[in-house]
C-alpha cells in the first residue's frame, strides 16, 4: 500500500460574504481527499470551485473552518506556512523583485539556516534542473515569463519539499510554451519523485499531466480518479460536461440490470452503462461523447443503439468533420468523425439533409443521474 | 524663417517649450538671481539695499565680524554657525522621527482591507485642511499642559506633527504596491514574519522612505513658523534668522546671504543622500 502524502478530512472553509452581512459562504464544503506519495495530483474545476482554497489550506495560508489537513499523517492544525514541509509555486510566480535569481532560489535555504557552502551547489543544481543555468545574477524582471516560471519552480524545489503545491503556474504563459512546460513538469516530477499537487481550470492540462485528478465544483469534490476514469466513467453530469465534450440526452430509465440500463428518450430505446445510483423509473440523462458515435450508410448489426438520422450540419475542419444529426425532433447529437481517409464517405460529409445511420456501443454511453 | 522652422526639429522643440521656460524664468530664475545679487549688496542705515559686490554678508554669517567689543581687528562669534548646525540637526532628527513613527502607520494602512484604506488615508490627510499656523498654535495648549512649551523638544514635536503626512504617503504608496503573494512566498519558503519584514517588506518599501525623506527634510530646513511659535525666541533656526533679517532687522542683504547658504546646505545634503539612495524611484535594475 502506498503512503498517503496529503489528506483532507471533512474540510470546510467558510468566508464571510461581504454582500450578505454575517452570512458565510463555503468555498470548500466537506471535502475528503487522499493524495498518495509521489503522485502528480490535479485539482480541476472552474474558477470559484474551491480548488485554490484547498491548496492554500494545505500550504497553510488559510486555516480550515472545520476538518483537518494532514501531511504525511501529521495533523497540521494551525502550523504556519513556514513550518510546513511543503512549498508553493504561485500563479504570479511571486519572485522577489529586489533579489537576483540566485538570491531568490537561495532564499528558502538561507531561511532554514543551511550552511553557506551547501547553498551554492544546491541552487546551481536546482537551476540546471529547470534548465536555467547562466541567469544567476539577473533580476526577475529581466527574464521572460517562461524563465520566471522556471525560477519559481527552482526556488520551491531547492528546498526538497515533501509536497510541491502548484497554483495554476502555467496560466500566464502562451499556448505553445504552456504545452512545452506541461511535459517538462511531468518529466521533472518523475525525476524528483516529489508529490505534486496541481491546481488548474484547464481540463486538457490536467489530463495530460496527472496521475489522478479531483474534479471540484462549488466547493464540493465531485469525482477523484485517473484521467481515464473521469473521462470514461464520469459520476455526474457536471464531470461529464466539464471534461471534454458530451452529448446529453434527457429521458427515463426503463430498467437497470448488471450496470446496464435501458433508457427511453423521445421514443428512442437506448442501452448504455449505468452509474450505481441509477434506478429504474427515474428521470436521468444519457451522456455520449461525440467521437464515440459512428455514422454509416448501412444499419450496423453489432449494437442495439442504431438509429436513422438526418444531417443538419457538417463542418470540415481538416483532421475531423463535425456533424450535427437529428434523430428525432428533440434529440440531436454532435458527432465527430476523424478524417482517417480522404473523405471516405462523401455522401456523409455532403450537404445537410442526407439521412445516415447513427450508432454507438452500449459501453460508449452512460446514464447519469442529474 | 518659416522654412527653417519647418525643417529644424530642435527649433520646434525650443519654441514649444518656451511658454514653460518663460514661466520658469519669471517665477524661479529671476527671483533667485535677485536674492543672489542682494546677498552681495550692502545695507544703508535706513535699511535700503546698496548694490555692490562684497562678501561681507557671507563672512559675517561664518562668524567673523569687524566690530568687536574691544574695537580692534576681527573677532569670531559662532552664533550663526550654531544656527545653521541646529537647523541641519533638527531636520535630520525630524526626518528620523517621521520615519520611525510613520512607518508602522503606513504599513498598517497598506495592509488594511482595501475598503478601509481610503478612510484611513483620509484621516491622515484631514489635519492638513486646517491652516498650518493654526495647527501649530493648537500645540501651544497641549505642550503647555506637559510643561514642554518653549523647549527644543516642543519644536521637534511640532515639526514631526506637521510633516509626518508627507512621510507617510510615499511610504504607504511603496508598501501598498508590494504584491501580497510575496509575503506568502516568503512565509512558504520558511521566513517568519520578522524575517519576511526584514528581507522583503523593508527593502521593497525603501523607495517610499527615500521619497518621504526628500519631502520632509527640505521643508523642515527652511520652516520658521514652528520654532517661532513653539520654541519661543530662544530656539532660532535658519528660517527664523532669514525672516528676522527681512522683517525685524531690516537687513535684506544678510537675509539673502543666509537664504543662499541654506539652499546650498540643503542641496549638498540632498546630493549626498540621492547619490546613495536615488530619488525614491522603483527598484533599480542593473
Amino acid at each position: 500500500m502506498t503512503a498517503i502524502a496529503v489528506e483532507l478530512k471533512d474540510v470546510v472553509k467558510e468566508f464571510a460574504e461581504p454582500e450578505k452581512k454575517g452570512e458565510a459562504f463555503a468555498a470548500v464544503n466537506h471535502v475528503d481527499l487522499q493524495i498518495n506519495d509521489g503522485e502528480f495530483f490535479s485539482l480541476l474545476g472552474p474558477s470559484g470551485c474551491g480548488k485554490t482554497t484547498s491548496l492554500r489550506m494545505i500550504a497553510g495560508f488559510e486555516l480550515p473552518t472545520s476538518g483537518e489537513v494532514l501531511i504525511h499523517g501529521k495533523a497540521m492544525g494551525k502550523t504556519p506556512p513556514y513550518q510546513r514541509p511543503v512549498n508553493t509555486v504561485f500563479q504570479s510566480y511571486a519572485l522577489f523583485p529586489h533579489m537576483t535569481i540566485i538570491d531568490n532560489v537561495a532564499f528558502g535555504l538561507q531561511m532554514k539556516g543551511v550552511a553557506k557552502a551547501e547553498i551554492e551547489p544546491r541552487v546551481k543544481e536546482a537551476l540546471s534542473m529547470v534548465r536555467l543555468p547562466g541567469y544567476e545574477n539577473r533580476k526577475p524582471k529581466q527574464l521572460s515569463g517562461g524563465q520566471q516560471q522556471r525560477v519559481a519552480l527552482a526556488r520551491a524545489l531547492v528546498n526538497r519539499p515533501e509536497v510541491l503545491l502548484l497554483d495554476e503556474p502555467l496560466g500566464a504563459l502562451d499556448l505553445k510554451l504552456r504545452k512545452e512546460m506541461q511535459l517538462e513538469l511531468k518529466t521533472l516530477q518523475r525525476e524528483v519523485g516529489i508529490t505534486f499537487i496541481y491546481v488548474t481550470h484547464d481540463q486538457e492540462e490536467a489530463l495530460t499531466m496527472s496521475d489522478r485528478i479531483a474534479v471540484m465544483s462549488k466547493g464540493h469534490l465531485l469525482q477523484v480518479g485517473t484521467a481515464l476514469e473521469i473521462y470514461e466513467e464520469p459520476n455526474c453530469r457536471f464531470v461529464a460536461d466539464f471534461i471534454g465534450e458530451t452529448n446529453f440526452v434527457p429521458g427515463t430509465v426503463v430498467s437497470v440490470e448488471d450496470g446496464r440500463a435501458e433508457f427511453e428518450a423521445d421514443g428512442l430505446r437506448l442501452v448504455a452503462n449505468a452509474n450505481a445510483d441509477v434506478r429504474a423509473g427515474i428521470q436521468a440523462t444519457l451522456a455520449v461523447r461525440p467521437e464515440r458515435v459512428r455514422l454509416s450508410a448501412e444499419k450496423p448489426d453489432d449494437t442495439p443503439n442504431a438509429f436513422i438520422g438526418s444531417v443538419s450540419e457538417a463542418i470540415y475542419i481538416g483532421t475531423d468533420t463535425h456533424f450535427r444529426v437529428n434523430l428525432t425532433p428533440s434529440v440531436s447529437l454532435r458527432i465527430r468523425r476523424q478524417n482517417t481517409v480522404p473523405i471516405g464517405m462523401p455522401a456523409l460529409a455532403g450537404p445537410a439533409g442526407n439521412t445516415v445511420w447513427v450508432s454507438w456501443h452500449p459501453e460508449s454511453a452512460r446514464v447519469l443521474v442529474e | 524663417m518659416l522654412q527653417r522652422l519647418r525643417e529644424s526639429k530642435s527649433l520646434q522643440g525650443t519654441l514649444l517649450a518656451s511658454p514653460a521656460m518663460l514661466w520658469m524664468i519669471a517665477l524661479l530664475i529671476v527671483p533667485l538671481l535677485l536674492i543672489v545679487i542682494t546677498s552681495f549688496g550692502q545695507r544703508d542705515p535706513d535699511g535700503n539695499v546698496i548694490y555692490t559686490f562684497t562678501f561681507d554678508n557671507y563672512i559675517r554669517l561664518m562668524g567673523f565680524s569687524a566690530d568687536c567689543p574691544d574695537g580692534v581687528g576681527t573677532c569670531f562669534n559662532s552664533l550663526y554657525l550654531e544656527i545653521l548646525a541646529r537647523s541641519v540637526g533638527l531636520a535630520l532628527v525630524t526626518t528620523i522621527f517621521t520615519i520611525v513613527l510613520g512607518y508602522p502607520l503606513a504599513y498598517y494602512v497598506a495592509r488594511a482591507p482595501a475598503k478601509r484604506r481610503n478612510m484611513l488615508l483620509f484621516l491622515i490627510l484631514v489635519p492638513l485642511w486646517t491652516n498650518f499656523v493654526i495647527r501649530v498654535y493648537a500645540w501651544i495648549r497641549i505642550l503647555r499642559a506637559f510643561e514642554m512649551l518653549y523647549t527644543p523638544q516642543a519644536v521637534l514635536v511640532g515639526m514631526v506633527y506637521e510633516f509626518i503626512p508627507f512621510m507617510i504617503l510615499p511610504m504607504y504608496t511603496s508598501l501598498e504596491k508590494i504584491d501580497p503573494s510575496l509575503y506568502e512566498a516568503a512565509a512558504d519558503l520558511g521566513a517568519s514574519s520578522l524575517r519576511t519584514f526584514l528581507k522583503v517588506t523593508l527593502p521593497l518599501s525603501l523607495p517610499g522612505v527615500v521619497a518621504g525623506t526628500l519631502l520632509v527634510f527640505v521643508p523642515v530646513m527652511g520652516t520658521f513658523v514652528v520654532s517661532d511659535i513653539l520654541g519661543g525666541k530662544q530656539f532660532v533656526l535658519v528660517g527664523n534668522l532669514i525672516q528676522r533679517q527681512f522683517l525685524d532687522a531690516r537687513d535684506p542683504t544678510f537675509g539673502a546671504a543666509a537664504s543662499i547658504v541654506l539652499m546650498g546646505m540643503t542641496l549638498i545634503v540632498m546630493i549626498i543622500y540621492t547619490r546613495k539612495f536615488g530619488f525614491g524611484e522603483e527598484v533599480v535594475i542593473t
